[in-house]
């Protein structure tokens, strides 16, 4: 084949990745953007299988099987609520694959037609530098996150002084390599960028916590964007490049998204150390303790439910853990049955990943329609008998407006406070993530409903047909 | 005419094409070499654009097409933006291909041949995940 004629095709290639993101703008036409990707990688890869210098094909077959199959197994077997860590641990391969790649073009640059061992171009000697950089960042981020999100490793955030100027010298250190790797074009000094650009990504995700994920998430999946760019750069391939830019523009949107969904920069968020124990026992001490609470129990919960005209529910990070969505939504449908009208309402960071909670209801069966975001809800809650939080807390915590020194302050939350009536699903007394007491549960219109949120869902639906 | 002569005419047909395609390669060659004397100091490489700026363009193009695009995706479907986004950046396989591609093995190739295993898995993984994902949307009945 032409080179000519394979520039062509991977220009359609890029075209169908870019009609695959645009599918995504609906929910009736996502499945056909994803064929439209899957179409793009066809064709990238039959494309490139047919290039003259590509000759190997038992070896690649052979690859492409391998790593296929293990593909297909983990997304087949994958729990949804599993998904954050599974995104992670995906961003950590194509990080390392980055690396591969960049190591073998620097060994071999012939095959890429970019000089001679020891005589690369410096501009190609830069990019590729680059790309094994960022790979070698995403790939032990990724995999720090993956670890914190399945819960090999504490959630909570690792600090130690020293750190960000740690991090900073590490990152000159990186600069510098690349300057001397373009002189000396030494194979020590390449190795040595591959080094310190692993530890400095270990070293950057172990001070973020377990709630500022989705941020880290989407930011290593940007990572993973510009590392495929970087090696596009390399290897002089428009498609690489293009598909790079797209998934690292995706990245960082998402990030963006989340740090507004938080009220903090994303500086705040990188540099970590948010919802330790310090801010922990911080916060505890605002108040004096002998606040009560109203608490009820599911048959009362029941009771209130089947009299409400209207309900909102605002599932969180709980209710992924207690698997509770299967549950939540056989309450949600015998209240339609008693033509109770149902909704469900999503802050932004929700969940450990960018819209988890979706994900969790569309798996339970929640028709999307009946899942609204924030902005599209917020105003509702004062026309609604009843909110029904279960596993969220911080997300609708009013201190976000109301107590400048609070640490949540400024973060858009759900106004759970202004419906009829709040029902409350938590273990226990506990601070949500940030630490930060939550006025709602003093509220006179609040009922505490203290318990595992799949039993007290599963009491709720009993008490209900008792009624 | 005889079948033995006809063959024979092509055969010296095709040996005047031979030698004829010869003699334009070396007047191209000879070109080229006339066009890096004419301007001395510059490499024959550099006559045309840098691939650099053609790559900047490609790629500063590509962002403010991802920019526009991804703000459009709706976010209920955050996470499988984010599930399809890094199966399409499992496209480093096409370098891990070129570089498992030579015939004959090396640690280049063996590089190679890691990195391909690497990207199946999240290509494979990638889009079956987000098609698992997509399939559980539905509208209400």
């Amino acid at each position: 084949m032409s080179v000519s004629l394979a520039a062509f095709l991977y220009l359609i290639s890029g075209i169908c990745f870019i009609m695959a993101l645009r599918g995504l703008s609906h929910p009736s036409t996502a499945r056909q953007g994803n064929t439209f990707g899957m179409v793009g990688m066809a064709i990238a890869i039959l494309t490139t299988l047919a290039l003259p210098g590509v000759l190997s094909y038992e070896m690649i077959i052979l690859g492409i099987l391998i790593g296929g199959a293990i593909g297909a197994i983990i997304a087949k077997k994958i729990e949804m609520t599993a998904l954050p860590q599974l995104v992670a641990g995906f961003h950590s391969l194509v990080g390392l694959a980055a690396c591969f790649v960049a190591v073998s073009a620097y060994y071999e640059p012939a095959a890429y037609g970019i000089g001679t061992k020891g005589a690369i171009q410096v501009a190609s000697l830069i990019e590729m530098a680059l790309g094994l950089a960022i790979g070698a960042v995403t790939f032990t981020g990724s995999i720090v996150a993956f670890a914190k999100l399945q819960g090999l490793v504490s959630g909570r955030p690792l600090v130690f002084t020293g750190q960000h100027m740690l991090n900073l010298a590490l990152g000159v250190l990186l600069i510098v390599l690349v300057i001397a790797l373009c002189t000396t074009q030494s194979d020590t000094t390449f190795w040595l960028i591959f080094v310190v650009a692993l530890a400095l990504g270990f070293l950057l995700i172990l001070p973020i916590g377990g709630a500022d994920m989705p941020v880290v998430v989407s930011m290593l999946n940007s990572y993973s964007g510009w590392a495929a760019a970087g090696i596009g750069f390399t290897l002089e391939n428009n498609l690489l490049i293009v598909t790079g830019a797209l998934v690292g523009s995706s990245g960082a949107i998402l990030s963006y998204i989340m740090c507004k969904g938080m009220n903090r920069s994303f500086f705040n968020v990188i540099l970590g150390g948010f919802g330790g124990d310090d801010s922990a026992a911080a916060a505890a001490g605002g108040y004096d303790g002998d606040r009560t609470v109203k608490s009820g129990s599911a048959d009362d919960a029941a009771f209130i439910l089947d009299n409400a005209g209207s309900v909102i529910i605002v599932p969180g990070y709980g209710m992924a853990v207690a698997q509770a969505q299967h549950a939540l939504r056989e309450m949600g449908d015998q209240l339609k049955a008693k033509g109770v009208k149902v909704r469900y309402a999503i802050h932004p960071v929700a969940g450990r990943m960018p819209g988890h909670m979706n994900v969790l209801l569309a798996e339970a069966n929640v028709p999307y329609d009946e899942v609204l975001e924030l902005d599209e809800i917020n105003r509702d809650f004062s026309s609604t008998d009843v909110a029904f939080v279960i596993g969220a807390n911080d997300v609708t915590n009013p201190a976000a407006k109301t107590d400048p020194s609070s640490p949540i302050y400024g973060m858009p939350i759900l106004d759970v406070e202004n419906a009829g009536t709040v029902l409350f699903i938590k273990r226990s007394m506990g601070s949500g993530y940030a630490g930060v007491e939550n006025e709602v549960f003093f509220r006179d219109n609040t009922m505490m409903l203290f318990g595992d949120a799949k039993k007290m869902c599963e009491e709720i639906v009993h008490a209900m047909d008792q009624l | 005419m005889s079948d033995s002569n006809l063959s024979e005419k092509l055969r010296e047909i095709a040996e005047d094409a031979r030698e004829l395609a010869h003699e334009a390669s070396e007047a191209a060659r000879q070109a080229v070499d006339g066009v890096a004397a004419a301007a001395p100091g510059v490499p024959v490489e550099q006559v045309g654009i840098n691939p650099f700026v053609t790559g900047l363009t490609v790629f500063a193009l590509a962002c403010f097409v991802g920019y526009y695009v991804v703000w459009r995706v709706t976010p209920a479907l955050h996470s499988p933006l984010m599930a399809v986004t890094n199966a399409i950046s499992s496209v480093i396989i096409v370098g891990a291909l070129i570089a498992a591609g030579p015939a004959d093995i090396s640690f280049a190739s063996v590089m190679g041949f890691f990195a391909v295993i690497l990207a199946s898995v999240n290509i494979f993984g990638g889009f079956l995940v987000t098609q698992r994902m997509l399939s559980m949307f539905k509208k209400k009945s």
